[in-house]
């Protein structure tokens, strides 16, 4: 365990999910002995031989215009099975929460008549679109696809950060990172049993084909990107090919008499579900942004008409804001009539005066975040800031209190994480992703880990250099009796003949043969006549 | 041009294509053991074994994954591992290395003496299956970019295509065979690298009977059945100096001909029945093609160097 030297967890109270005071936790303890079984410069040499796989297999991020390999860290993250299944739950009675939400907000806005919210914080809000009032797909899911910002707090509880229900991105590093460490830790692999997350396309095909118009049996799908420049463009063509449809740009699309067509070699093709991923402003120069190339003009008319289904639906960016966010343990109470499953992170709304006032005497004890920031741009940590960043803050929140909320600084929990060739504790937060096929929200058994890597860092966001983990969602022990549906031993009913081998290597096995003979001073009279018997034909 | 030669020519293409698949199929069983909590690692080692023919060891103890797969990928003395199937190829080559292009020799022996470098053995299974697969493609392009297309190209591209289409009707038994509640089909897809072209070809609505009929019959995809049946038998009918007027006198042509005619024009459904049947018949046909083209073409090579099955 030399890579684990010095390895001092929970600094400034965080969760450490590896270790509590010095032992092993238990999901991690299968994990510990197979890194014990590898020596340390082994470990190192597989980390590199994983980034080296990764710039070369193009898994990368733009970062200002440079291309560069995802960070993935060796050490994958555990995450136990009760914890997991209060995951899995609590995403699932959100992400139906925000659909009944955007429905409502779209069509009778009966939450603002029951002033569970206010309309004000809706109408406020700039992803709130009318356009996109009025418009619903066939089998009404808005949020097809869902990530949910968690992160574990000081006493190990997840906790909801944040909702995405626009175009949440990251799933193709689920998958790709599976795959790498799978080839980088195989005997650790072999001893765990760990929930696959390859079924996802498929997933995703199926939700997204189940909300096709009505009455198109067999709908076209496709993958709308805004091109080669934009920096999740790897998953959007990862999302394509593993889906098996095609990824096309706003320039292949063209629409006629509201139908949306697509220019193919055999002339225009109509399409009828398009997973988007572009934002809403790009979307539809004639609503929209008038000068945007990356969409096609006439789609939203299109999707008015119902002809073709925009997956994520317009407009659902009203229930990601963050301050919509604060009202979500009122809304999972007013719509489900359950209690939230997952805790919010405690936050103020600057919007309101008696929370403002609080704010700005504790402006450098609390972490402040623009409303409609993403990315983690805009975020202000109180106690890392300056006096100087905090006096701007000040004037920026009180001139324009809507667009803040303040949240207590909470301690991300860490993971242990390869720096400079030793474990350190990083801070993580996972992502993980819902798809909404109508009938049953389905949650990937894992979602995506980020990792913040400079020390002490707290915000995991890739644009500021932050890394990923394969996130492991444990199933119990592995099977090891066949089960007794199958076939005990396949090979009762399987003779498949040996392959055939030509004269060269027929030869070498002889001559091999042969000098064991000789070795053995046994020569048996067929082996020396081996040349006599030529010409016999080979039974296969 | 002389027999022995065409012999050679024959088997370099077959031992390449058996490299290359071998380290295809080894590759993606690898990673679904490893990755699927719901397989059953000892079954489904046996199930690999037997389907590539390899000999099942029968000292009664358990098979270890690794070491069955480090023994399929890099033992020289297990006759269907990829250090063999390499080994061969590459003692085919020297003994046809006059009519090589120097080039084609060339990355047939470094890729031979990579491997036997004990660098080869050192390489983790994952990264070595990749670089089989890599040097396949390099010789496969060095052939078909030197080589002038005469008989011994013929040879050649028949010896890969009658091996391609035996080792893809194995792995559709391993899939047929395979235990399990998750489907093995995106996993022999996978292996075939076929898993894209087949998720487009079918608009990603994958059931097994469909991946079943792409790795069967699709006329398109270069490691299906029939695109590998129909290639082989092209490259006999080349061969075939004169026209033919009436039916096929080539036993091999007329194997491999009936053989394809009956999955073609044969359902879908008739051929599922018995999946793992049928495959074995198809793989009895490549072997009796095969050594109808031995009859023919190399008789005198095997006089010269055939060891009477001592390797058995």
């Amino acid at each position: 365990m030399e890579l684990f030297e010095d390895y001092q967890p929970g600094r400034r109270g965080a969760y450490d999910e590896m270790f509590q005071d010095g032992r092993l936790r238990g999901p991690y303890q299968g994990l510990a002995r197979s890194f014990a079984e590898v020596t340390g410069p082994e470990v190192r040499a597989r980390a590199e031989a994983l980034a080296a796989s990764y710039l070369e297999q193009g898994v990368t991020f733009d970062i200002g215009g440079e291309e560069r390999a995802f960070p993935l860290d060796i050490m994958p993250r555990v995450i136990e099975q009760d914890a997991w299944n209060t995951i899995d739950r609590g995403v699932q009675q959100r992400v139906r929460t925000l659909e009944l939400f955007l429905d409502d907000v779209y069509d009778a806005g009966r939450v603002f008549d029951d002033e569970v919210v206010p309309r004000r914080v809706v109408t406020t809000s700039s992803h709130f679109h009318r356009v996109a009032a009025g418009i619903e797909s066939p089998n009404g899911v808005r949020v097809h696809v869902a990530g949910i910002d968690l992160i574990r707090d000081d006493n190990g509880d997840f906790r909801v950060l944040e909702d995405n229900v626009r175009v949440p991105s990251g799933v193709s590093y689920v998958m790709t990172n599976r795959r790498a460490i799978s080839a980088a830790l195989s005997e650790a692999f072999a001893s765990h049993r760990i929930r696959p997350v390859q079924s996802y396309p498929r997933k995703l095909l199926a939700a997204l084909r189940a909300s096709a118009p009505a009455g198109v049996d067999d709908p076209t799908v496709v993958v709308l990107t805004p091109g080669v420049f934009n920096g999740a463009y790897f998953e959007h063509a990862l999302l394509a090919r593993t889906m098996g449809i095609e990824l096309v740009e706003g320039r292949d699309l063209v629409c006629r008499r509201g139908r949306v067509m697509m220019r193919t070699t055999s002339g225009l093709e109509q399409v009828h579900v398009i997973y988007r991923r572009v934002d809403d402003e790009f979307l539809d120069p004639v609503h929209f942004r008038a000068d945007s190339m990356l969409g096609c003009p006439g789609l939203m008319n299109a999707a008015r008409a119902g002809n073709v289904t925009i997956a994520n639906a317009v407009g659902n960016g009203v229930a990601d804001d963050k301050l919509v966010y604060t009202y979500l343990p009122d809304l999972i109470r007013y719509y489900l009539d359950e209690e939230p499953i997952l805790a919010n992170v405690d936050t103020w709304r600057c919007g309101e005066p008696d929370h403002r006032e609080e704010v700005l005497d504790r402006l450098d004890e609390l972490v402040l975040k623009p409303v409609d920031g993403s990315g983690g741009k805009g975020i202000v940590i109180g106690p890392d800031a300056s006096r100087a960043e905090l006096d701007e803050l000040r004037a920026k929140v009180v001139a324009d209190p809507r667009a803040w909320i303040a949240q207590p600084v909470v301690q991300l929990s860490t993971v242990p994480t390869l720096i400079d060739g030793r474990m350190r504790p990083r801070h993580v937060d996972l992502r993980p992703f819902a798809v909404n096929d109508g009938s049953k929200v389905w949650v990937l058994p894992g979602g995506l880990t980020r990792v913040a890597l400079p020390e002490g860092e707290l915000i995991v966001n890739s644009s500021r250099g932050g890394g990923s983990k394969d996130t492991w969602v444990m199933a119990g022990g592995r099977v090891s009796a066949p089960s007794a549906a199958a076939p005990p031993v396949a090979t009762v009913d399987l003779h498949s003949p040996p392959p055939e081998t030509g004269p060269a290597l027929e030869s070498r096995f002889a001559q091999q043969e042969q000098q064991q003979q000789q070795r053995a001073q046994h020569r048996s009279p067929r082996a020396a006549g081996a040349a006599g018997a030529a010409g016999e034909v080979p039974t296969c | 041009m002389l027999s022995r030669i065409a012999e050679s020519m024959f088997w370099i293409g077959r031992y390449v294509e058996r490299a290359e698949d071998t380290s295809r199929i080894l590759d993606v069983q690898m990673q679904m053991m490893v990755e699927d909590p719901t397989v059953d690692i000892d079954a489904g080692v046996l199930t690999l074994l037997s389907v590539m023919g390899a000999r099942i060891p029968d000292d009664g103890k358990p098979l270890s994954l690794t070491g069955t797969f480090n023994r399929m990928a890099f033992d020289g003395s297990e006759v269907t591992s990829i250090a063999s199937a390499i080994g061969g190829a590459r003692e085919s080559a020297r003994r046809a290395r006059e009519t090589l292009s120097t080039e084609m020799w060339e990355v047939i022996n470094s890729t031979f003496r990579h491997m036997s470098s004990g660098r080869f053995r050192t390489m983790r299974l994952p990264d070595a299956f990749k670089w089989v697969r890599e040097r396949a493609a390099v010789i496969n392009g060095t052939a078909d970019a030197t080589m002038s297309r005469d008989e011994g190209w013929q040879f050649l591209v028949l010896g890969r295509s009658l091996e391609r289409a035996d080792m893809t009707a194995r792995l559709v038994a391993t899939s047929a065979l395979t235990p399990g509640p998750n489907s093995a089909w995106p996993v022999t897809l996978r292996a075939c690298g076929a898993y894209q072209s087949f998720l487009r070809a079918y608009r990603g609505q994958e059931t097994d009977r469909e991946a079943a009929e792409y790795l069967l019959l699709d006329r398109l995809f270069p490691r299906s059945v029939v695109h590998a049946l129909t290639r082989a038998e092209q490259c006999l009918a080349n061969l075939e100096a004169s026209g033919q007027r009436v039916g096929f006198q080539d036993e091999a042509q007329r194997l491999l001909g009936r053989t394809r005619a009956e999955l073609e024009y044969r359902s879908i459904g008739d051929i599922v029945t018995d999946l793992p049947g049928e495959m074995e018949r198809l793989q009895r046909t490549c072997a009796s093609a095969s050594d109808a083209v031995t009859q023919r073409y190399f008789a005198h090579a095997v006089a010269m160097t055939w060891q009477g099955g001592a390797a058995r």
